[in-house]
């Protein structure tokens, strides 16, 4: 059916389409937020140890579901098979309002300024389509700022010494530190280290109506029981509908964005929550769909005048998918040091993002989310049996006295690392799959290698007996953190969309979502996905004409 | 006839393998061998181990719902360490010794464990699957079966925090959680 028309369709209510939603809405822009997934409340938080964002093995309780999606992994050697939600190399991100804001560990990064300015600081890599973004973090930093007092971030990085300079202090202090933050900043200082307090997505007191966090071992992959945790589905889209403006449609899948024959998209096909096929007109789209759904849509969507998708006119959608390899070691100690205060991950360097010598780019270092005894069960330190009595008695001892310290490396964008989309497999819907192959770049691995000893470092120097290392795999990278395939960039040639996450051949059609990403930082994303969609939503507004987008 | 009505008409809700099974997808031998097998796994010490916690009522209980694909991998690989066993000791595994059973899922483990029951799926891939559904069923949440009374969460001195809006369970007055976390 034919729905009365909008002046813009948002595909996607995660970290950027809520965002976009709100300003649009705010700006009188009529809007439908389109989301495949459901709205969950703080109600739906199950602390299921078992069946959560981040241990799937019962199925993803934020979606999306095994039964009706999957995807094709294609694996180095070639072998094919079709994934389902909740195995790891489906690379998952949750499906549901809110989008992974809803049961993330909500670390609020900006990235750093040589972030952005990676193939300028580093040069050419072999193998890699390493390159500058087409913006400065000083381009972006009133948008950091402005996500970081609209959506509600706590911390203090004041002895962060590598950070871009900020406008504005962080709206909400940290929480007070865990028996392990107060080991691990002693420790970093004796080795002339720069700890400070993680920024955060979470009210540590009350703020925008919804009160602090109340520190449960639950966090890093489940819904907020109490909402402390600050997403878009409890800030901006509530927000959005409250104008009046915009109406959130759940459980409806995008099939196709619908082009016209002057070039232009007119809207988006879908199936709603009952399985039938709509058509939403509308003025501009936006789609915010993740860097694995984002792509499959713009090439699931050719037409006449775009044989081979939309912005994929140089082959560059889907490209360049990449996410973290993340990196670092545990350590034994000698005394207690776990005390059930939660999120767990509190106090990060920046001391090895940069000027890591021979190597390119590295990682923020900070200490793990709680781990659960269903994680600590199944790390492998060596020397100790899988399984039997020893093996027992190793998580009986060492639950409360580990400590892991690990980060995200910053990836190398590999031209070969892709979702396409399947030709033969469809989803329950009848939408042909993402198709994902190709692999992580050798040298990420000698930067987790390198990442991995000053981990270990910083673990020996707090009073670890033994230590052991975190490493990633060569596989393809993705996950939670996925970025990259709709890569921004001044050249319409070798990259998908513009600065202002425009899609280059297409006057109003949008990527606003960690696609445009051109390297992914060596930090948790979500930040940054906001600050671009507050900035990209600023360009729309003013272009905005009434019925059209100017120019 | 009439008992035999009324027991049919009740079994749905308890069994799909007939009266006097209590496990939904398991036979009774499967079962016990599979106990024997998560109990090599995580065994009773000071703590309890995988058998009194309920692992096997884990499994069971999830080869009904997201695990329901690998009911033939543990049809088979039940069997085929039973027909193992024989082979070898001439009895089942439930009437091995400790160190035998060890012996014998050691050799699984390293693909040691071949023959025509191992054919279609690994004696290893088996073996993994169990390790990591008896950690599941042991460290994971009571809800889905397994972790009776928390016992492992226990083991680790985790309290069961109080949250709020959420009533105590059945057994919490009993329950030392909160008053008193137990040393080491």
């Amino acid at each position: 059916m034919k729905l009365a028309k909008v002046n813009a369709v948002i595909v996607g209510a995660g970290a950027g389409g809520g965002i976009v939603a709100k300003e649009l809405a705010e700006a009188g822009l009529t809007v439908a937020l389109l989301e495949r997934g459901k709205w969950y409340t703080a109600y739906d938080c199950r602390k299921d140890d078992l069946r959560n964002q981040r241990t799937s093995v019962l199925g993803c309780a934020f979606g999306p579901d095994d039964d009706r999606n999957r995807r094709v992994l294609v694996e180095p050697d070639g072998q094919e098979r079709v994934v389902v939600p909740s195995d790891g190399a489906y690379n998952n991100d949750a499906a549901c309002v809110g989008g992974g804001t809803l049961s993330y560990g909500a670390m609020a990064w900006r990235y750093l300024e040589k972030d952005f300015r990676m193939r300028s600081t580093y040069g050419a890599v072999a193998g890699s389509t390493l390159e500058d973004w087409p913006l400065s973090y000083q381009d972006l930093e009133p948008y950091y700022t402005k996500a970081e007092w609209e959506i509600g971030v706590s911390g203090d990085d004041a002895n962060n010494i590598f950070k871009g300079a900020r406008s504005r202090p962080l709206p909400m202090p940290p929480l007070p530190p865990s028996r392990e933050h107060v080991i691990l900043k002693a420790a970093a200082e004796r080795l002339k280290l720069h700890p400070f307090d993680i920024p955060m997505l979470r009210n540590t007191v009350p703020y925008n109506g919804r009160g602090a966090c109340m520190r449960c071992r639950w966090c890093a992959g489940f819904a907020c029981e109490v909402d402390a945790k600050c997403g878009t589905h409890n800030t901006v889209i509530p927000q959005a509908l409250a104008t009046g403006n915009c109406t959130l449609r759940t459980e409806c899948v995008v099939s196709k964005i619908v082009t016209n024959d002057q070039g232009q998209v007119t809207g988006v096909e879908y199936f709603d929550e009952r399985g039938h096929r709509q058509e939403q007109p509308a003025d501009l789209v936006v789609v915010s769909a993740s860097a694995t759904e984002t792509p499959r849509l713009l090439l699931n969507s050719p037409s006449r005048l775009f044989p081979h998708g939309l912005g994929n006119r140089y082959d560059w959608v889907g490209r360049n998918l990449m996410g973290h390899a993340y990196a670092g070691a545990y350590g034994l100690m000698e005394t207690d040091t776990y005390d059930d205060l939660g999120p767990g991950a509190s106090i990060a360097i920046c001391d090895y993002n940069h000027g890591n010598p021979g190597l390119v780019g590295g990682a923020m270092l900070c200490n793990e989310f709680i781990r659960l005894p269903i994680h600590f069960a199944s790390i492998s330190p060596p020397g100790v049996p899988r399984w039997g009595a020893a093996r027992k008695d190793f998580v009986r001892k060492f639950f409360n006295r580990c400590i892991s310290v690990h980060g995200p490396v910053q990836e190398m964008p590999v031209f070969a690392a892709r979702v396409q989309v399947d030709r033969r497999v469809v989803d329950d819907w009848g939408i042909p799959v993402a198709r994902m192959s190709g692999a992580r770049h050798s040298r990420d691995l000698d930067v987790a290698n390198y990442i991995s000893g000053k981990a270990a470092a910083w673990l020996q120097e707090a009073g670890a007996t033994t230590t052991w290392p975190k490493l990633p795999g060569k596989v393809l990278s993705g996950g939670q953190h996925q970025a990259g395939t709709c890569r921004m960039g001044n050249d319409p040639k070798t990259s998908v969309v513009n600065r202002y996450c425009r899609v280059h051949d297409v006057a109003n059609l949008f990527v606003i979502d960690g696609s445009v990403h051109v390297t992914n930082g060596g930090f948790n994303p979500a930040l940054t996905i906001m600050a671009i969609a507050y900035m990209a939503s600023e360009r729309i507004v003013q272009s905005w004409k009434g019925t059209r987008m100017r120019g | 006839m009439q008992i035999t009505a009324v027991a049919t008409a009740a079994a749905p809700m308890v069994a799909c393998l007939g009266p006097g099974n209590p496990w939904r997808c398991l036979n009774a031998e499967e079962a016990r061998t599979l106990e024997a097998i998560c109990e090599r796994i995580i065994p009773t010490d000071q703590d309890p181990g995988a058998a009194w916690a309920g692992v096997v009522t884990f499994i069971d209980r999830q080869l009904t719902g997201h695990y329901r694909k690998m009911r033939k991998a543990y049809a088979q690989g039940l069997a085929g360490t039973n027909a193992t066993c024989r082979a070898r000791y001439g009895k089942p595994f439930v009437e091995l010794s400790s160190q035998q059973q060890d012996a014998l899922l050691q050799t699984m483990e390293n693909g040691q464990a071949r023959g025509e029951c191992w054919k279609q799926a690994s004696a290893k891939s088996f073996f993994d699957l169990v390790v990591s559904h008896t950690l599941q069923g042991f460290y994971g949440d009571p809800r889905h079966g397994g972790n009776r009374e928390r016992a492992s969460w226990k083991m680790l001195r985790l309290p069961y925090p109080p949250v709020r809006g959420r009533m105590p369970g059945p057994t919490s007055t009993e329950d030392p959680d909160f008053a008193d976390r137990k040393s080491a």
